[in-house]
């Protein structure tokens, strides 16, 4: 029943899983291969999407529908846009590397490892596809399970804390989520297709409510400011690939969410609270990277400049315009790349030294000049050099704060100060610090799998960052719409709708399906 | 005989499952200990004959046969429960073949008493009239305190048998009590008739006002609603773990069934009012039990708790029925209660069947701690506790997610969306005791000087019942839509 051809999506979807299926019946050695087969290729599927997609076009493209439950309408419905695009892609691209960080650092249990990385990426990939608000939801809340085992069992010493910490705060921020779905729903239209709940209109005061519940949800995820305390747990107790996750993906579903939900179906609500949100994304810009400042231990350093750099793309949404919205992905796409890189480069590093402290990991330049060489790059891939990726993010960014507020965009370049000041102190120290004698033992410098993982991510930033327009061209007409979406009339009904309402559940579902199979 | 034939007919399923128990019990005490399998196996054939009888019964929807001039009556409403009530009495039988031969309580009468109450619950759940319902109760209820009590060896077991008797038979006094006003006013205890009295009556009239109340606090006991629950935690953490199991998922169901059938069918005209109590009941319900579930050791009482829970979020989706306005009415809330019991069984059943049979050596190993480990000795059925815990969480894509969904989307339709939003919160809160459960089997090394480590001791029966359930639980939240759709058509004959 899917409309758009060959169903890339849920081929997406489903290998990943088929994999995770598969290691249940192998040896733990084949376990990793099988988990890099079936990450490779998704992102086989996932690339030739890259070139099918078309830019100009202002509808979803990919798209697949097969109704699910039909009491309430509840539809397998996927498709990508602009905005899911590049954040699906980077996913693909982001997994395989993950294996592959995973494959001499994670000795027990290993099959159980590959098998959540895998679901994890069905479940990701499901959050960026869907378009149904309750299929987002499940792929949503399917993500925490495995999560919470890859930090809780895989982890560092205090990984019990970090694992339950992360699961109780994204879930008690998405049960709100939650009940925000269902009264769009009976305001909406009784459906929950969110490009018909995006075209509806709600009355001001529910939309103030239902942006408050969508907050708690896509807030915690991103985290902003003042949620944003389990990050610096989980990334630092979190195995390798689970932080490189974390960091790459799971942030992205929280901006994401605020993009593909709250802009559009609430846009008099996100206009309200621009304000709060530009203040929110400055403190955590801000005070992110003066925490990051402080930091000894490498993968802290890294979260907090994780926070830092989120403030970032919630700031270049809740601008408001072309510019910010532009940037704000761009800059999760390339916090996703270069986050990612970082947090791979510090796993890297703790496997030989068994520290993740700075100050273990002195002079690393003489030892090993290729693995000092590509942290150099991400480095200042991070800090936003011309020519990296991040720049091209920020400075958008920059600009749409500019047209919104002269004085915000003062205060979020002070970020970008700071972010050289700490970046830098640690690159000085880690790659041309002067080591104690004992300290560094005999190390070795990257091998051919570890060059592997971090050399495309190389290219990435300098692709993105030399070339960015392939990439913004491809979102610019969906930026475009959201932006135009938002400024449709408002005028609702304010009565409870069930008070009038067409619908028992049982009766008018098949009626809604048909009429939603024909406008398709 | 003639007289009645049409009667007995609409009855032949409760007739076959009594002729049965009395068959069972009477030949229990000529069946060498060897061969006692044989009463087990008798009572699921018993059972998988009255499944294909109730399904053949309703050829059409909307049929309602009524027999014994009115004082039962089978229906779509009756034929949902009966099909569940006979699935988990099937499933408990087969846990039971194990679990009381590791216990050595492998009594013959125990599957008689398992056959009276089932019936005692089928009486109930198709009974239309107030003393039909009462004498099913009873008959539940009665079999259920001497199967809490069949571990004659353990103190706790006679404990919890004592305690379930006094509370039940007071919690009995208190329903009869409410009955006979309801009688004393309408002059039947018939539905129909209370429901006319009511009508002509009016909801202000303090007798009848005084009658619900008194009606509501004996159900509330068999729901084991707060405040009336005090008995759950120490009967289902001392009865042997297959009858917990049982009383849990089964009792539960019954007495959700006989209740919405009283409420809707009698006391339909008092909705404002009784909606209003059973929201504060739900509320409490909810919150209490999921808060109280967190201090727990014992992983049997975390889990009464946790049912107690689970009724308060049973109870909104029946809150939201009695509180809906608009075309759709009452049904989407009362099919979600229809739901929610019944994907809650599966998560229950597996949940129960497991700590059952996780044995320390002879005994059972029934303390949270027990599971230490357990991903490390034997991943399946760790992996398997793990699908219970999360679905029990609420988290998808499994069924209890489903459960919850239906019952929020009936509440927000009746403009409870406050409510939702505060059952959801402390469904986050319960999220940390379940966790728990899957922190220790995943996360913790066992305890090296533990001679005996706990191991779940298998069997065909066992990984049946296990196998059923687990796929209950992801298939029913892979594809709820044929659950779903069968309780809606089953509530339509509730009016």
């Amino acid at each position: 029943m899917h409309s758009g051809g060959f169903p890339w999506l849920s081929l997406l979807l489903v290998l990943p899983l088929a994999g995770a299926i598969a290691i249940y019946f192998v040896t733990e050695s084949t376990a990793r291969w099988i988990a890099l087969a079936a990450t490779l290729a998704a992102l086989f599927v996932a690339l030739p999407l890259w070139w099918l997609f078309d830019p100009q076009a202002s509808q979803m493209q990919f798209t697949e529908h097969i109704a699910w439950i039909t009491a309430p309408p509840i539809n397998y419905s996927l498709g990508l846009d602009g905005i899911s695009l590049p954040l699906v892609l980077m996913t693909a691209a982001i997994m395989p590397l993950c294996v592959l960080a995973s494959w001499d650092s994670i000795t027990t249990r290993v099959r159980g490892f590959m098998a959540m990385l895998l679901v994890m990426e069905t479940a990701m990939v499901g959050v960026f596809v869907a378009l149904d608000f309750v299929l987002f939801y499940v792929f949503w809340e399917a993500m925490l399970i495995p999560m919470y085992l890859l930090i809780g069992v895989w982890g560092g010493p205090n990984r019990l804390y970090a694992a339950i910490k992360f699961f109780l705060y994204t879930l008690a921020g998405s049960v709100l989520l939650l009940v925000a779905i269902l009264v769009l729903y009976f305001y909406g239209g009784h459906t929950f297709d969110i490009l018909a709940l995006s075209r509806g209109t709600y009355p001001a005061s529910l939309q103030t409510w239902l942006f408050l519940a969508f907050f708690a949800a896509f807030a915690v995820k991103v985290p902003m400011f003042p949620f944003h305390t389990w990050l610096p747990d989980a990334h630092v107790e979190a195995p390798t690939a689970g932080s490189v996750i974390l960091a790459s993906i799971l942030l992205k579903m929280g901006t994401y969410g605020f993009l593909r939900f709250s802009l559009p179906m609430l846009p008099d609500a996100s206009r309200a609270f621009t304000p709060m949100m530009v203040t929110l994304s400055i403190i955590a810009i801000i005070y992110g990277a003066y925490m990051a400042l402080a930091q000894v231990d490498l993968k802290k350093l890294i979260a907090y400049s994780s926070v830092s750099h989120m403030g970032f793309v919630t700031l270049g949404l809740f601008v408001l315009n072309q510019q910010g919205i532009e940037g704000a992905v761009l800059q999760m796409v390339n916090h996703g790349i270069t986050t990612g890189a970082l947090f791979l480069c510090v796993g890297m590093i703790y496997e030989r030294t068994h520290s993740r402290l700075i100050a273990d990991n002195v002079g690393l330049a003489t030892p090993m000049p290729q693995y000092a060489t590509l942290l150099v790059i991400f480095a200042l891939s991070a800090l936003g050099l011309p020519g990296t990726n991040s720049f091209v993010g920020e400075f958008l960014v920059l600009v749409g704060t500019f047209l919104w507020s002269k004085v915000a965009t003062a205060f979020a370049s002070l970020g970008i100060i700071l972010a050289a000041a700490y970046i830098l102190w640690m690159v000085q120290r880690v790659v041309f610090g002067v080591p104690a004698p004992h300290q560094l033992p005999k190390l070795r410098d990257l091998n051919q799998r570890e060059l592997a993982t971090l050399v495309p991510l190389a290219l990435l930033v300098f692709w993105i960052g030399l070339f960015p327009n392939p990439l913004v061209s491809r979102m610019h007409q969906t930026v475009t719409n959201t932006i135009a979406s938002m400024s449709r009339t408002k005028v609702a009904p304010t009565a409870h709708p069930s008070a009038g309402a067409t619908a028992p559940l049982l009766a008018d579902n098949g009626e809604q399906l048909q009429t939603r199979g024909t406008s398709r | 005989m003639s007289l009645y034939g049409a009667d007995l007919l609409a009855l032949l399923p409760e007739l076959i499952v009594v002729v049965t128990a009395c068959l069972v019990i009477g030949l229990d005490p000529i069946t060498p200990a060897s061969r006692r399998d044989l009463l087990a196996w008798l009572s699921l054939g018993a059972l998988a004959l009255c499944l294909g009888l109730t399904c053949g019964q309703i050829s059409a929807l909307n049929v309602r046969v009524s027999a014994f001039s009115d004082l039962v009556v089978v229906d779509a409403y009756a034929r949902f429960w009966k099909i569940l009530l006979y699935g988990v009495t099937g499933l408990t039988i087969l846990m039971s073949l194990p679990y009381l031969k590791a216990e050595r309580i492998h009594l013959g009468e125990y599957y008689g008493f398992i056959l009276l109450s089932l019936s005692g619950m089928m009486v109930m759940v198709s009974g239309v009239d107030l003393l039909t319902i009462y004498l099913g109760t009873e008959l539940m209820t009665l079999s259920l305190y001497v199967m809490t009590g069949l571990n004659r060896s353990k103190p706790r077991s006679l404990e919890a048998s004592a305690k379930y008797f006094v509370l039940g038979a007071f919690s009995s006094g208190i329903l009869l009590y409410g009955i006979s006003l309801l009688y004393g006013m309408a002059g039947s205890t018939k539905l129909a008739s209370i429901a006319g009295a009511v009508g002509t009556r009016g909801a202000d009239d303090p007798l009848l006002l005084i009658a619900t109340i008194l009606v509501s606090v004996g159900f509330g006991f068999k729901l084991a609603a707060v405040p009336f629950h005090m008995w759950t935690p120490d009967v289902y953490q001392g009865a042997p773990t297959s009858v917990t199991a049982f009383m849990a998922v089964a009792s539960k169901a019954a007495s959700f069934a006989a209740f919405m059938r009283v409420f809707v069918e009698g006391l339909g005209g008092l909705k404002a009012d009784w909606s209003l109590l059973f929201l504060l009941i739900a509320l409490v319900t909810l919150v209490l039990g999921n808060v109280v579930a967190i201090v727990q050791t014992n992983i049997k009482r975390m889990l009464a708790y946790s049912s107690i829970a689970h009724a308060g979020y049973a109870l909104i989706g029946f809150v939201a029925a009695g509180r809906a306005v608009g075309a759709s009415g009452g049904t989407p809330g009362l099919a979600s209660v229809l739901i929610y019991l019944t994907l809650y069984s599966f998560m229950t059943l597996g949940a129960f069947a497991l700590i059952g049979m996780l044995r320390k050596g002879v005994v059972e190993g029934e303390e949270i701690e027990d599971f230490t480990g357990l991903a490390k000795r034997q991943p399946l059925a760790a992996f398997l506790m793990l699908v219970f815990m999360v679905s029990l969480a609420g988290i998808p894509p499994t069924a209890g997610f489903i459960g919850k969904f239906y019952v929020f989307m009936a509440a927000v339709e009746a403009g409870l969306a406050w409510l939702a939003v505060i059952a959801l919160i402390f469904a986050a809160v319960s999220a940390y005791y379940y966790m728990r459960v899957v922190m220790v089997m995943y996360m913790r090394d066992p305890n090296p000087s533990s001679v005996a480590p706990p191991r779940l001791v298998t069997s065909p029966a066992l990984s049946f019942v296990l196998a059923c359930a687990v796929a209950g639980v992801i298939l029913f939240g892979l594809f709820p839509n044929p659950l779903v759709s069968f309780a809606l058509q089953s509530v339509l004959t509730l009016k």
